[in-house]
Formats: structure tokens, sequence, C-alpha cells
């Protein structure tokens, strides 16, 4: 069967390797290349680049190419995918999925278009999910910095209906936090068709075993891959094996 | 020298690199000319059925692979929707193939036994089904990565190289002498694309 898998996240700004907490401050990590080249030798099972300085500056193509080129595992690319020629312009550099955000909440029929043209395994949708005042859980905003007034389970509903082929469910009060994945979210796509991918405060990778238990396919991480100790020293380390060795691990025990 | 294929239906960047990586020289390949000098043949694509085979047939390339492919048989490999193209039809468009492989490509969601997510997509493992060079050295961890909603169902279940559980059984690789197709990204693979490569380009 197929394994769950370990997922790497990658958040760019200004050309730069940074990881954010809550979406806020951000720390300097590192060059985007070189980090590749580190996950490369780890043999991740996949990398999201989430470019958050895309949507100002216009997709940096040039960066996308080299990452892309160099690296030999997966790369699922988000950030400023405006338009049909954007996608096309990712693809033919060599990313095997694009991912969208605010465009899969305004744009719905460049949603479709891509899922027709490139079919709904190259299309994913990421959503940030924060709890309101009231505690309920919203559609975040991320350029913004606020919750929308989207109720969830009507935006999961919306992006399912367009046949995507992957959702990312993204915490946003837990990013960065290395508090453990917010799996409760889960609940809210239990009858989707597509694989789904948990994001936000995952501290260990061996949370996968919880998260596929209860449906994910993936989980996904950024801080718990680039920092280490309690002062956030940059160590770029990934487990051995990713996905396949963890769940093979818990199986033989 | 291996020409790899570049119409435009996949980035042929980590294809080429992979080659270098294991130590093959491997070059694009956009016009017949260029396609007559190879030694061997490399085919990726990615996107629907129909958009891929326009553009294979917009390229002016079909004939000189058919001649080089089906009549010379020098070794062929198509990666993702660049095996599927070889096959006659697909339930995904309405143009015919390349109709190298007596095979069909077909929807997941419409097999007898669907797989509860589709599309197929993240680390699986394949079933060595012949004994061939491609597949010397595999062993019980060797998994690859696979992202794609439709398959390949070959009419000769001997034509099937491997094999991979999701859902059904169904023909992960596909090797009829010269002809190799494989449904899982090798360039993306890491250390168990990188053997494939190596051993495709020492055929």
């Amino acid at each position: 069967m197929i394994n769950s898998r370990v997922i790497v996240h990658l958040l760019i700004k200004d050309g730069k390797l940074i990881k954010t907490r809550r979406f806020g401050k951000n720390k300097y990590v590192g060059d985007p290349i070189n980090a590749i080249k580190i996950f490369n030798e780890k043999a991740v099972d996949e990398l999201v680049i989430t470019d958050m300085t895309a949507t100002k500056n216009g997709i940096d193509y040039a960066l996308v190419h080299k990452m892309a080129t160099e690296a030999f595992i997966p790369i699922c690319y988000s950030g400023g995918v405006k338009t049909e020629a954007d996608a096309h312009k990712l693809f033919k550099l060599g990313v095997e999925k694009v991912c969208l955000t605010s465009a899969a909440i305004s744009n719905k029929p460049l949603l479709k278009q891509l899922v027709e043209i490139y079919g709904s395994q190259s299309v994913v949708v990421n959503i940030n999910v924060k709890k309101n005042f009231f505690g309920k859980l919203k559609v975040f905003d991320a350029e913004r910095k606020k919750n929308t007034s989207l109720n969830l389970i009507e935006h999961i509903n919306s992006v399912v209906d367009a046949d995507i082929g992957e959702l990312i469910l993204t915490d946003v009060d837990k990013d960065g936090e290395l508090c453990g994945l917010n799996l409760e979210l889960l609940k809210y796509v239990e009858n989707v068709s597509m694989p789904v991918v948990i994001n936000g405060g995952m501290k260990s990778a061996n949370e996968l075993v919880d998260a596929s238990m209860k449906g994910a396919s993936a989980v996904m991480a950024g801080s718990c891959f680039v920092f280490h100790g309690p002062h956030r020293a940059v160590l770029i380390s990934y487990p051995f094996g990713g996905g396949y060795k963890i769940m093979k691990d818990i199986k033989n025990k | 020298m291996i020409g790899v294929i570049d119409i435009g239906i996949s980035n042929i960047g980590s294809v080429l690199n992979m080659f270098k990586y294991v130590g093959h020289e491997a070059k694009s390949v956009s016009n017949a000319s260029e396609l007559e000098a190879c030694s061997k043949i490399v085919l990726p694509g990615v996107g629907s059925f129909d958009k891929g085979m326009a553009k294979l047939l917009d390229s002016d390339l079909v004939e000189t692979l058919n001649k080089r492919v089906l009549e010379e048989k020098i070794p062929v490999m198509g990666i993702c929707l660049g095996m599927q193209l070889m096959c006659l039809s697909s339930e995904e468009g309405k143009s015919p193939g390349l109709g190298w492989v007596d095979a069909t490509v077909r929807d997941f969601r419409k097999s007898e036994t669907p797989p509860k997510k589709t599309p197929h997509m993240g680390w699986n493992h394949v079933e060595v089904k012949k004994s061939m060079k491609l597949t010397a050295d595999f062993t019980s961890e060797t998994r690859f990565y696979f992202v794609h909603s439709y398959y390949v169902d070959c009419t000769n279940s001997s034509d099937a190289l491997l094999t991979t559980k999701y859902g059904n059984d169904f023909v992960s690789a596909f090797q009829v002498n010269n002809i190799i197709g494989i449904q899982f990204h090798p360039e993306k693979s890491h250390v168990f694309g990188a053997a494939i490569f190596e051993k495709f380009g020492s055929m």
C-alpha cells in the first residue's frame, strides 16, 4: 500500500529561507538551494515550497527553476499563483504540483481550469485555519493577517467540488510553535476523497502515526526540520527513511 | 547519447540532472535530426493525455520516433504521461496514443475496486514481475514517487515489468523488448530513481 508522507515545508521571503511563528515574526534559516541539496541527501518524501513574497514581488521563476532542477525529490510550489500562465510556467520549470491558497478563495474558475488542463493530481489547495474570538474555525487571510468571514467547512466543500488533487490544512495558531499538530482538523475532512495533509506545529515526525490513523495522507512541518534545541539553532534534519520507515517501525512493534 | 524529448509537456531539467548525477550523458531533443543522433530516448510527460498527444503531433517527431523505436529498436523509456502516451488510448481523452504497446489507460475511479483516495499520490512499492536489468537491484525497501489519476492496463500480462497495489494491482512499469514505460517519477525518487537511470543508461 501507499506510504504516508512526511513533507518538509520551506518558506521563502525575498529569496531567502526563513521560518515564521504563528504567521508573524520570522527567523532567517539559510539559502534555499543549499537547503534543497541537504534535503536531497536526506531523501525526504516531498518538499512544499511557499514563497510568501511572491504575491507582492511576482513569482521568482529563476529561483523555482534552480530549486526544481536541484531536487531529486517531488516539489509542490505555493505562492503568488494568479493565472493559468503562472501555473504553466511553474510546471514547465519542473514542479510536480502547484498549490493555491488565496486564489482558491477568490478565483474558483482558475482552480477548475488548472484541474482541467493539468489534471487533479497537479493541483493542491492550502487552507489556513484560525479560531476566531468565539472559538469558531475560520479561514485566515495570510496577506491581510486577519480572519476572513469564510466558514471552514463551506470552503473545504467548495475546493473539494473543484476536484483538486490534495488538500493541506494549516493551523495558523500552531505555526512554528513545535507544540504538536492539530489532528482535530481531520474531523472536517472525513468524507473527502482526495489526500489530506495536516500542517502547523509538528514537533516530531512520529506524529505521522496518529495522523495517519485518523485519516491524513501526510504530515507537513518546517520548524522541526530546520531548528534544533530550545534556542532554535539552525540545524537541518530529517528522519531517515521518511514516512515509510516511521510506519514500518510501528507495524514491527 | 541519451536524448530526452523536450516538447513542453514536462520539465526535463530534473531528468537531465539525474542522468548527470549517475554519470550518463544526456541532452534535450526537440527536432528530428537531434532524435536521429541519439542512441537511447526518454519521453517524460505530465498533464492530460490529449494535450500531451497534441504536443507530440505538433512537434513533427512522431514519424522519426516510430522509425527509431519500432524499426531500429533503440531503448526508449516513457515516464508518467510519457508511458501512457505509448499505449493505444486513454479514458482521460479521445486521441489515440502512439500505440507502441498493447495497453489502454484507465481511470482509478472507474476501476472494479476503486481506491479510497484518488489521485494515487506519494511513495509506493513495486512487485517485480519479470527479471530484467532495470530491476536487478530492487529490495523490499525500494519505493517510488507516484502522482497520477490514470493507470496503464496491459492486454498481455507478460508485458508487465512492475505492478503496484493501489485499489487493484496495476502495471507501474512495462517492458516490451526495447520499449519501457514507467508510471512513477524516477527523477523524483532520489536513490531508488537514480538506480533506474543508471541502469537505463547502461542498457
